[in-house]
């Protein structure tokens, strides 16, 4: 689960990480209204939208008088951003941050995530600030500095002063890092975190560190475990479809092709949606309708692929371990009874109950195709998709 | 022989009286499974489809001698199950139960480090050797006994390996699902060495799917130390960047994880990847 920057930062303060002095606006009277509370000779107004890359496309302003802080917010409300971490659409900018701002000595990137191959919490850090890390660290590795936390021993004073040092910091700042860097663990472990990134981390002329962006991302197999985090979720910065299926405890991932899918498994469906690929079509979607269905959720995953107007065709994979393919047949009889179903089904069923599923789907009079098996299926699928 | 588990091993389910465990352990009775009882607190005494119920895995193992369990525990509890199988001296814990809290797996491996126990998952299937043992959730009358081994990070995708083997009349020796979650168990390495010393296994299939960097590694260890062929496949090569695709190991993020990259490490390896899930079994039965 992803929060917004204002959200993160609200966490960082909880937790001792010093951020710019700043407030949420939803509202350009809003915004003024923080802009002159906060004081001083200039502010930047932040969209706050699930996606990084907001400087870039004109999601991030500076306004040197509060004409211009009212100006650049109403231009920015109520928009659509589109960076390139979006989709064409972009996302809806609801929200704005106005901060205070600060003269930056240099840019710094601190961030903290889950190492599946060692299977620890890891800090990465760069004195690379406020560029792509990823870029950094494809092409000058050796500006990237990384510790690896012990589950059992948690974080240790040497290992922050080994990042201070690796990021030229001295004195104390070593001190302040230390700081940041213990606020963030706690955070991280505490609210069940996948992944706390800052960047940049500022150094001021004065010489003080501060967190300059905040994004922080959540195990979403822990989330409900944490009432605070979960009132953070913003569904306006989700694909509607992604946020229904979730509804329903299906897993739904949009994609740009013509033919819908609906599996169960995670695996297989990832292969059918390759498979359909090979044979020359474009899946629609990633659907895994899960183990223990039910004729409902069946229901439910079917009216979601045909919400998809560019769905010419639809192919059904079950391979029934737990869920039983009977169970799938009557599902997808009750959602053709539900729904206008103007498009060929090609299912293909097998496992258990697989032909009691096919009996079922037989000599109905609908446009549905009970396959032999999957690779034929998946090849009459994309020729009926292209017949449309 | 087969690998982990065989007509003798004994087994318990954590999470034996729930709805998950009652089903599944019904299913294991029916399949042969020496299933000898099972735990759940506050249940000890009673009787659950004809078998005794215990309080704790230490009871459990004390008076049936079970050397392996299945846990169809809730993702919160789970965490707390596999480490009470530790406890008490379990050699194979397989965890089935979906959904475990990232942060709660890790400081669980990092706890079983130094113990004598295998962990199997979570968010997996459960391992199979046909015809003799069913510990878990797949169907087992898609399976025969056979010759292939098969260890793949998708439930499904393990099925479909089986069902083509079987319909090629190979079989399967052992398989083993080793799940979907970035922090996990035994990973493909350790399943591979153990098929590769298995006098029954012949031919070993390798299902992977996108995310981190296991395969790359299997690849290496194949390259330097199995002789037998094995045949991989890896899901997710339509998959789009920065998504999770229901697993929650498989998403591509900084590059990292990239069927191609998977794919290109396996055949450098000499490793025969199959661009279609529907030929597995086909190319499995080729390569013996």
């Amino acid at each position: 689960m992803n929060i917004h920057e204002y959200q993160a930062k609200q966490l960082f303060q909880q937790y001792g990480i010093s951020i710019p002095e700043g407030q949420y606006a939803a509202t350009p009277e809003a915004a003024l209204q923080v802009a002159q509370d906060l004081g001083g000779e200039g502010w930047v107004v932040k969209a706050q939208v699930h996606a990084g890359g907001r400087g870039k496309v004109g999601g991030v302003k500076l306004a040197k008088t509060l004409a211009e802080v009212t100006e650049f917010s109403q231009a920015l409300l109520g928009q659509r951003l589109v960076t390139i971490q979006t989709d064409s659409f972009g996302l809806p900018i609801n929200s704005l941050l106005i901060e205070k701002i600060y003269p930056i000595k240099r840019e710094l990137y601190l961030s903290l995530v889950v190492d599946r191959g060692s299977e620890r919490i890891i800090f990465i850090a760069s004195a690379a600030g406020g560029m792509d890390i990823e870029t950094v660290a494809h092409e000058t590795p050796e500006q990237i500095i990384s510790v690896s936390v012990h589950p059992a021993a948690g974080l240790q004073g040497y290992q922050c002063r080994k990042v201070a040092y690796a990021l030229g910091l001295q004195g104390a700042q070593i001190k302040a890092l230390s700081k940041i860097m213990q606020g963030l663990y706690d955070l991280f472990l505490a609210k069940d975190a996948s992944q706390i990134e800052i960047n940049p981390l500022i150094e001021t002329h004065s010489g003080d560190l501060m967190a300059l962006d905040a994004k922080i991302n959540f195990d979403d197999n822990a989330v409900a475990l944490h009432a605070d985090i979960l009132a953070m979720k913003d569904p306006s910065q989700e694909d509607d479809k992604e946020n229904l299926a979730q509804q329903f405890g299906l897993n739904y991932i949009t994609l740009d092709g013509n033919i819908g899918c609906m599996v169960n498994g995670a695996g297989l469906a990832m292969a059918t949606m390759d498979l359909v690929k090979l044979k020359g079509g474009l899946p629609a979607n990633f659907l895994d309708v899960g183990g223990g269905t039910n004729v409902e959720k069946v229901c439910e995953a079917f009216k979601l692929i045909l919400s998809d107007s560019s769905v010419k065709a639809v192919l059904v994979n079950i391979f029934g371990g737990i869920v039983q393919c009977d169970v799938i047949a009557a599902g997808i009889l009750a959602a053709i009874e539900q729904i206008h179903v103007a498009v060929p089904v090609v299912v293909r069923l097998e496992g258990t109950n697989a032909e009691e599923g096919r009996v079922l789907l037989s000599n109905t009079g609908l446009n549905i195709y009970a396959a032999e098996d999957l690779a034929h299926a998946a090849e009459q699928v994309v020729a009926l998709a292209e017949a449309v | 022989m087969s690998i982990l588990i065989n007509k003798d091993t004994k087994v318990i389910c954590q999470g034996f009286t729930g709805k998950q465990g009652t089903f599944h352990s019904q299913q294991a009775l029916d399949y042969g499974t020496q299933l000898v009882g099972g735990v759940t607190p506050d249940r000890g005494g009673e009787e659950h489809l004809g078998l005794p119920v215990f309080n704790t895995v230490q009871a459990a193992v004390d008076s049936t001698g079970a050397t392996a369990t299945v846990i169809y525990v809730p993702p919160f509890y789970a965490a707390d199950a596999i480490l009470e199988a530790v406890d008490a001296g379990i050699e194979l814990i397989v965890c089935i139960t979906e959904g475990i809290p990232i942060l709660q797996m890790l400081r669980v491996k990092a706890a079983m480090a130094g113990t004598g126990s295998l962990l199997v998952g979570p968010n997996c299937p459960g391992v199979i050797t046909p015809g003799a043992c069913k510990i878990g959730i797949m169907p087992g009358k898609i399976h025969l006994p056979g010759v292939i081994g098969i260890v793949s990070r998708s439930g499904t995708l393990t099925y479909e390996s089986v069902h083509q083997t079987t319909a090629q009349g190979l079989g399967q020796s052992t398989c083993v699902g080793i799940g979907g979650d970035p922090i996990h168990g035994m990973n493909f390495v350790d399943v591979l060495a153990r098929f590769q010393a298995d006098e029954q296994t012949q031919g070993i299939v390798m299902v992977g799917e996108i995310g981190g960097t296991e395969e790359e590694a299997a690849a290496d260890y194949i390259k330097a130390h199995v002789t037998k062929p094995v045949v991989a496949y890896i899901a997710g090569q339509t998959a789009p960047a920065g998504k999770r695709m229901g697993h929650a190991g498989a998403i591509v993020t900084g590059g990292k994880g990239t069927a191609t990259g998977k794919i290109a490490a396996l055949k450098a390896a000499g490793i025969e990847v199959v661009n279609a899930p529907t030929d597995i079994g086909v190319a499995m039965k080729r390569c013996l």
